[in-house]
């Protein structure tokens, strides 16, 4: 993928939300998404923002009608919501997977109990998210949740241009030159390249690198950040890790 | 001064009452089983001397004859006692003895008569006929002999007769007294309790009208209407708590909020006015999707809060490793400490467990080292975690090199929306809700623990008070 200039399309779509500029060209990895969600509103909200991302989605707007749309089995993602009518989000995604249904869940709460989140993961739920989310959040997650589906975890090298991460050895090379990590900048850096292309989020930094699951206060994330990036990109040209205005981060060409 | 027909209109009269009127009518029935007994007793003892005076009279009879007889009669006659005996002739004239008259009838009669009749005395001064109610009363046995001879010994029932009137007129006294005392009782008591009434209604009627600060009156006694005032005044105080954090949180969300949202309002409306390109107004609504993502920070935090003091929040309690959090933490802020020419020191050893949630202790641990970071760097260059063991608790400190929180100021940074001047002026916009260190209160309030915060000299040391989980116990 290359990388086209600012797109117009951010300016004159949603005009309250702006997207960031590379959530744009994702229409290339698009999505098929069924979001179950009983208040029309956010609903369409949803659906407007995610095809102005590139991904088609279709709303259910209760849990049995969302339980049967589900079951045809052509969508790349669900987003369910926890409280429903007829059927709760987390009777949904246990029953599809039950009956052997992997399709990536997104869990959307307003509870956000403390072990909530628990629940909803036990239930067969492959990410949760309280009410308010920012959007930027919501996609980043979807996309990543995409990148699980395609077996991400098997793969023992990540590369993006020149830099190669091995998994087994724990070796980072750019180019020829070996680059030295401590370790948690090496399951830093691991994390953002199984999700190259995609938009990583602060909080899922938090949650997938030091495995806590509230929101990072104010700029923790970034000084981790920017330490890695002068690590992988000092003495070379092209910059590999971006910072995503108001989303997070991503690795790229 | 109480009215009376209130003060006889309150439970404890009411109750008092109907035990006296139940005592009255026990105390009647056995008045009545009692005389009823000591009548019967006292004609069967009656009867018995009666018979052995007659048998002694039956003595003289077989060794003198009648002659005898009648001539012992007329001598015990004249004894003094309560023995009373007549001998008339077939016509009824009386020969000996010192019964001047008798109901009619009497003499006809042969027998034990059980029933007290009237007579007179010899010596009397007034007949019987004129005697009427204070007739002298006995009972008698009468014996017909075959020429007409009547022999009545008997017996005066003057003594056993009064004695029943006394115990009788004393035992009404006694319930009469008891009635009155009764009375006067009922009215202090019933008095009392509503005076207390009264002053706890009065009480009430202020708190009702608005004054959430007053309590309910407490005699000292320990009472039970002390016991109850004292849990209704335990429960006032929770109210008055909960109403003025309520107060204090809805006036600070009101300032807090008013902030960001003017300023965000502000943004709108430069970037219409001056804003020429579309960079303009892209770069205007990152501005305000930046103060969008704080309120919405502040608006977690403030239901994250409430949601714990509430109780809500429910966890499993776990072991958490303290000295893993402390680590992990340690290593997040690193870098931004030393950016800031800090150090950052982990005293904490691993293995140092407390039971509980790692992600609340994780929020409450983060919270520290956030404000460590934020203003604990000014007069020295280190933040330094730490803890300890005794026998009850465990404690996790955060020391920092900053001000400080002078010690008037540290209960109420624990509060929510508490920003110290030094932190609204230090922090630019900062993400500083004012909600970190009520948070980390929050947080160690359900784990049963507590904040500390103490002078470092210089510094802060923010202690997290564990209690040490006894086997079996929950943090719930």
């Amino acid at each position: 993928m290359s990388s086209p200039p600012v797109g117009k399309a951010a300016a004159t779509g949603f005009p309250s939300r702006p997207l960031p500029p590379f959530l744009i060209y994702r229409s290339a990895v698009a999505m098929k998404i069924l979001i179950i969600e009983d208040d029309r509103p956010s609903a369409d909200y949803l659906k407007k923002a995610l095809s102005e991302a590139g991904h088609g989605a279709d709303i259910a707007n209760d849990g049995e009608t969302g339980h049967a749309m589900a079951q045809d089995g052509t969508y790349d993602a669900l987003i369910v919501d926890r409280m429903l009518p007829e059927k709760n989000g987390l009777a949904i995604i246990s029953e599809l997977r039950d009956a052997g249904d992997r399709t990536p869940a997104l869990i959307l709460s307003a509870l956000g109990e403390v072990d909530d989140r628990v629940t909803g993961l036990r239930a067969g739920g492959d990410d949760y998210l309280t009410k308010p989310y920012a959007f930027s959040e919501l996609l980043a997650r979807l996309e990543t949740l995409q990148r699980r589906g395609n077996a991400a975890d098997a793969e023992t090298t990540y590369s993006v241009g020149d830099l190669v991460l091995n998994r087994l050895s724990r070796d980072v090379k750019r180019g020829d030159q070996p680059i030295v990590l401590q370790p948690r900048e090496f399951r830093l850096l691991e994390y953002l390249m199984r999700n190259a292309e995609r938009v990583v989020t602060r909080t899922m930094l938090l949650e997938h690198v030091w495995d806590y699951h509230f929101d990072p206060q104010t700029n923790v994330i970034d000084v981790h950040i920017s330490r890695l990036r002068s690590k992988i990109e000092k003495g070379f040209d092209k910059p590999l890790l971006h910072t995503v205005r108001g989303a997070g981060y991503v690795m790229r060409e | 001064m109480v009215a009376l027909p209130r003060a006889l209109n309150t439970t404890a009269v009411r109750l008092s009452a109907l035990f006296v009127l139940l005592f009255g009518v026990c105390a009647l029935l056995i008045i009545v089983y009692m005389s009823a007994m000591a009548a019967n007793f006292v004609i069967r003892e009656t009867r018995g001397a009666v018979d052995a005076e007659i048998a002694e009279l039956s003595a003289v009879f077989n060794r003198g004859g009648l002659r005898a007889l009648v001539r012992d009669i007329d001598r015990r006659s004249r004894r003094p006692g309560a023995f009373v005996y007549l001998v008339s002739d077939g016509r009824g004239r009386p020969l000996a003895g010192n019964i001047a008259d008798l109901q009619p009838g009497v003499l006809e009669y042969s027998g034990w008569i059980g029933r007290p009749f009237n007579y007179s005395r010899v010596g009397d001064r007034q007949p019987l006929a004129e005697m009427g109610e204070n007739a002298p009363r006995a009972v008698a046995h009468v014996m017909q002999f075959p020429n007409g001879l009547r022999i009545i010994v008997g017996r005066d029932l003057g003594d056993p007769i009064r004695f029943r009137s006394v115990v009788q007129r004393s035992v009404g006294l006694a319930l009469g007294v008891m009635a009155l005392g009764a009375l006067l009782i009922w009215y202090f008591v019933g008095r009392r309790a509503l005076r207390r009434i009264d002053a706890v209604a009065a009480a009430s009627d202020s708190i009702i009208a608005g004054d959430l600060s007053q309590r309910l009156p407490m005699s000292g006694t320990s009472d039970e209407f002390d016991r109850l005032s004292t849990s209704l005044n335990q429960m006032l105080g929770r109210i008055e708590k909960l109403n003025d954090g309520l107060r204090e949180v809805s006036d600070s969300i009101a300032h807090d909020l008013k902030t960001p949202l003017t300023r965000l309002r502000n943004r709108a409306e430069d970037a219409i006015r001056t804003g020429k390109s579309e960079d303009d107004y892209r770069e205007a609504l990152h501005g305000m999707l930046g103060e969008a993502d704080n309120m919405i920070a502040i608006f977690n935090a403030m239901l994250l809060i409430s949601r714990v003091e509430a109780g809500y929040t429910k966890f499993t309690p776990a072991p958490v490793d303290l000295g893993e959090i402390a680590a992990d933490l340690c290593e997040l802020y690193e870098p931004v400490v030393e950016d800031a020419g800090g150090t950052i020191i982990n005293k904490v050893e691993p293995g140092l467990t407390v039971q509980g949630n790692r992600e609340l202790i994780g929020q409450a641990v983060t919270n520290l080292l956030d404000n460590a970071a934020k203003y604990g760097l000014t007069k020295g260059k280190q933040i330094k975690l730490e803890a300890r063991k005794t026998a009850d608790h465990v404690t996790l400190s955060v020391i920092d090199s900053g001000e400080g929180i002078s010690p008037e100021d540290r209960d109420r940074v624990l509060e929510r929306f508490v920003r110290l001047d030094s932190s609204r002026s230090t922090g630019e916009m900062a993400r500083g809700s004012g909600l970190g260190l009520s948070l980390v209160s929050a947080i160690m309030r359900q784990h049963n623990g507590r904040v500390d915060l103490e002078d470092a000299k210089p510094g802060l040391m923010a202690n997290l008070v564990f209690p040490v989980a006894k086997s079996g116990e929950t943090a719930n």
